[in-house]
């Protein structure tokens, strides 16, 4: 793990990259990642994340930036601005079922080809996909997600690259951290090392690539 | 009462002590206000928390605790929180007893839409898709009918949520189950006739020769 500035962080990404970004509806999102990823403007990015928030916050502001050209998420029904660049062909988006899209993350960051699931059989969500049916019930099959980078928010981060989440701030960043090539994390508070007894480190330290330095 | 008071508090009374519960947006986040302080239920939110408490006081909210709409939430004692994987894996394993989601449309086979209208609101399906196919009782609360056409139809013209049949639909006229596969009515809201229900149902609906009133 090193320890970076968020622009040194933000620099390391291209134009073009796939990029998994934690949180939900803004909360548990490296806010200031996206804020330097639209300063630095990189652009056409393939984009992973639970939801598309609001306008001006969390992924919300990529939007705003028009820096998206991908989306893979499963809401998006709260911000009006991509609803918008979505019917004017402007995006493409591809909507997941919540529970699908974290476990194809999950699945990515854990050396699995993809899951069988019940959940989408018989709604527009199977078109295109295999039927596989084990012991009498049905499951379609649902390809891993891999990307190049994923940024990710905790709420303590040890000198070692330690990682607890706090309340519903939790949601994707954990298993987002074991499924990307570079994992850069932002942290609320960066504590010496022992401060996050081992029970309770959730992200281990070897996943972390880059630590955004506070202050 | 109003229609979503209705609504709720007859669908409170589907909820037993012990039960995990997911109540989805609008209508069925009002279930809460309605179940006794007796019971003792396990709300769930599905970006990765059980025991949701009411709305904080003004100002009393925290940043990094809150409902799927991303709003600010209480924890009441012995509340957890997890993961989006955790959180999806109890919907989708057959570990949430009862879910409340509301509804577009439900059709005579018990098929739900509530998740687009192509052209016109394609907000994704959230945790709606997963809901419905794992949840072990699926429960439709909403409005029996929407600027005057039924949301009770025979066959569904929306994008279904799931190929799984729901278990109870609870709207401001009518309590309607789907035991057996077949729609048929079992309640009628206080003051309202099987007569008018059936007025406003294109759904082919069994109606037994005894329908009890709501109690609520």
């Amino acid at each position: 793990m090193r320890s970076v500035s968020a622009q040194e962080a933000i620099a390391m990404i291209p134009n073009g990259a796939s990029v998994m970004v934690g949180g939900f509806m803004g909360v548990g999102t490296p806010e200031r990642l996206l804020d330097e990823l639209v300063r630095q403007q990189k652009s056409e990015l393939t984009l992973i994340c639970n939801d598309a928030a609001v306008p001006g916050k969390g992924v919300g502001k990529l939007f705003d930036a028009a820096l998206v050209s991908t989306l893979t998420a499963s809401h998006i029904g709260l911000n009006p601005k991509i609803q918008q660049q979505m019917m004017a062909n402007r995006i493409a988006v591809d909507l997941v079922p919540q529970g699908t899209l974290v476990e194809r993350i999950r699945a990515g960051g854990c050396g699995l080809g993809g899951v069988l699931t019940p959940t989408g059989i018989g709604t527009i969500v199977e078109e295109g996909k295999r039927r596989v049916d084990i012991d009498g019930r049905s499951f379609l099959v649902e390809t891993a997600l891999h990307s190049d980078f994923a940024l990710i928010h905790a709420f303590l981060a040890d000198y070692l690259g330690n990682l607890s989440y706090a309340l519903t701030a939790r949601n994707f960043n954990p298993v987002m951290a074991m499924a990307a090539d570079t994992v850069i994390v932002t942290a609320e508070h960066i504590v010496p090392v022992g401060v996050i007894a081992p029970d309770h480190v959730m992200t281990p330290a070897p996943l972390v690539d880059y630590l955004v330095a506070n202050g | 009462m109003d229609p979503q008071s209705i609504i709720a508090r007859r669908v409170a009374l589907e909820l037993r002590s012990g039960d995990l519960v997911n109540l989805g947006i609008g209508i069925p986040t009002l279930v809460a206000n309605y179940v006794p302080s007796e019971l003792k239920i396990f709300f769930q939110s599905e970006n990765g928390l059980i025991g949701t408490g009411p709305i904080p006081e003004q100002g009393m909210g925290h940043p990094l605790l809150t409902d799927a709409g991303g709003r600010p939430i209480s924890a009441l004692p012995g509340a957890c929180t997890f993961d989006s994987a955790m959180s999806f894996g109890l919907i989708r394993g057959g570990h949430v007893n009862v879910t409340v989601l509301g509804g577009l449309q439900v059709d005579a086979s018990g098929h739900l839409a509530n998740w687009m209208i192509p052209g016109k609101m394609v907000p994704g399906m959230g945790g709606a898709m997963d809901l419905v196919t794992g949840a072990r009782r699926v429960i439709v609360a909403m409005q029996h009918a929407a600027k005057g056409k039924s949301k009770i139809v025979q066959r569904c013209s929306l994008p279904l949520t799931s190929a799984r049949p729901v278990d109870l639909v609870v709207t401001d006229l009518a309590v309607i189950g789907l035991a057996g596969g077949r729609m048929t009515l079992m309640e009628t809201a206080p003051g309202v006739s099987v007569a008018e229900v059936m007025a406003v149902t294109e759904a082919e609906l069994a109606i037994p020769d005894k329908v009890p009133e709501m109690k609520i």
